[in-house]
């Protein structure tokens, strides 16, 4: 046991199982789905409410996504500790701040990772919203519920994912 | 019966604790790594293909089970054709460019890739909220195109549940299987690593 959770890495379908025993732990503790993306709704109107607070009290978004700490918020910061834990564990933890392929395709610059990742953040902020979840809710949790939205959403989420990626690198090895 | 009624502080351990076990399973099963995601969706590497659709499988038929025995409650989002499609492909074009998801781009800072948080949390967080303030006027025109309420592939196909799940979840084994004959396919044809250049000189 100690050995398995100290390994590098799991196979995918240890991996894939146990996300998905995780979802059902969800469903009954909770009443709930693994989901991350509109933790950043609710963050972006804390942030905005310290400086436009009856700009958010009024916004018809965040009536529907009060900005407030709840079960899921947790769950991302979750994330990252569970990240830390688990990378720490197997000595894989290691500070970088631009990825060896990005690298080698756009060179060192982290101005150059900073501008192009924050694009890309931004782009995947506004989609999930606007498809109304990411690649946790819609994906993981909605398809595995057989909802219509699940699939189609990723669908699209791959589909531009694989066109923008094919775009950019190629299939060549670097 | 039913799900658990937890609720107040006690929930936002459970969110918290939940959260910790989704970032671990993540990072052991390599979805944090910014190569392996932008391989998965170079169609190089179908490690995360694989994990994602045994995940979905695993999900669809405990949580179908679950809701048999009274257990667990669905939660189906409405489907909006609109939104999803656009959104989607918004989001995959994202996906592409920063390397994670929302999910990921949390993890990989934990990781210790910190992309993930100087572009990818400050990115979501924008991103998110600009979608806040076009959301009044998405609202009654373009979020009313193609919504089809919570509709599910079994009543999309006018099929009852179970044999629903048992189609995907053969198609989504089947998938897997496929997927994993490739992946061994290009590990054995794969060079041997003196030949490969490392990344950084190539």
């Amino acid at each position: 046991m100690i050995r398995w959770v100290r390994q590098r890495e799991w196979p995918w379908w240890q991996a894939g199982i146990l996300l998905g025993l995780l979802n059902m732990f969800a469903f009954y503790t909770a009443n709930y789905y693994l989901s991350t993306s509109t933790t950043f709704s609710r963050a972006a109107g804390m942030i905005l409410g310290v400086f436009v607070p009856e700009h958010v009290a009024t916004n018809a978004y965040y009536q529907v996504h009060k900005p407030v700490v709840d079960w899921q918020f947790m769950l991302v910061i979750g994330i990252f500790l569970g990240a830390l834990l688990a990378s720490k564990l197997s000595g894989q933890f290691r500070v970088s701040l631009v990825p060896d392929l990005f690298a080698a395709r756009f060179g060192q610059g982290t101005a150059r990772r900073w501008g192009i990742g924050l694009l890309g953040g931004v782009l995947l902020g506004f989609g999930a919203r606007m498809a109304d979840g990411c690649t946790s809710g819609h994906t993981l949790s909605g398809a595995a519920q057989l909802a219509l939205s699940g699939w189609v959403a990723t669908a699209g989420f791959f589909i531009g994912g694989i066109a923008v990626a094919l775009l950019i690198y190629g299939r060549r090895s670097y | 019966m039913g799900p658990l009624e937890i609720t107040g502080m006690a929930r936002l351990v459970l969110g918290l604790v939940t959260g910790l076990a989704f970032g671990f399973i993540l990072q052991k099963g390599q979805a944090l790594k910014f190569h392996k995601i932008i391989d998965a969706l170079r169609l190089r590497d179908f490690t995360i293909w694989k994990l994602m659709f045994t995940a979905i499988g695993v999900g669809m038929i405990g949580i179908y089970a679950m809701n048999e025995l009274g257990l667990a409650k669905l939660h189906i989002k409405p489907t909006i054709l609109s939104a999803n499609i656009v959104g989607g492909l918004i989001f995959g074009a994202g996906f592409a460019l920063l390397g994670f998801c929302p999910g990921t781009c949390v993890g990989a800072a934990g990781e210790g890739r910190l992309d993930g948080l100087y572009s990818g949390v400050v990115g979501l967080l924008i991103g998110a909220g600009l979608y806040s303030e076009v959301y009044p006027y998405l609202l009654p025109r373009f979020l009313k195109i193609g919504a089809l309420g919570k509709v599910t592939l079994s009543q999309l196909f006018g099929m009852g549940i179970w044999p629903t799940v048992l189609v995907v979840a053969l198609a989504l084994g089947a998938a897997v299987w496929f997927l994993d004959r490739i992946d061994r396919g290009a590990r054995a044809k794969a060079k041997p690593p003196e030949l490969t250049p490392s990344p950084i000189n190539a």
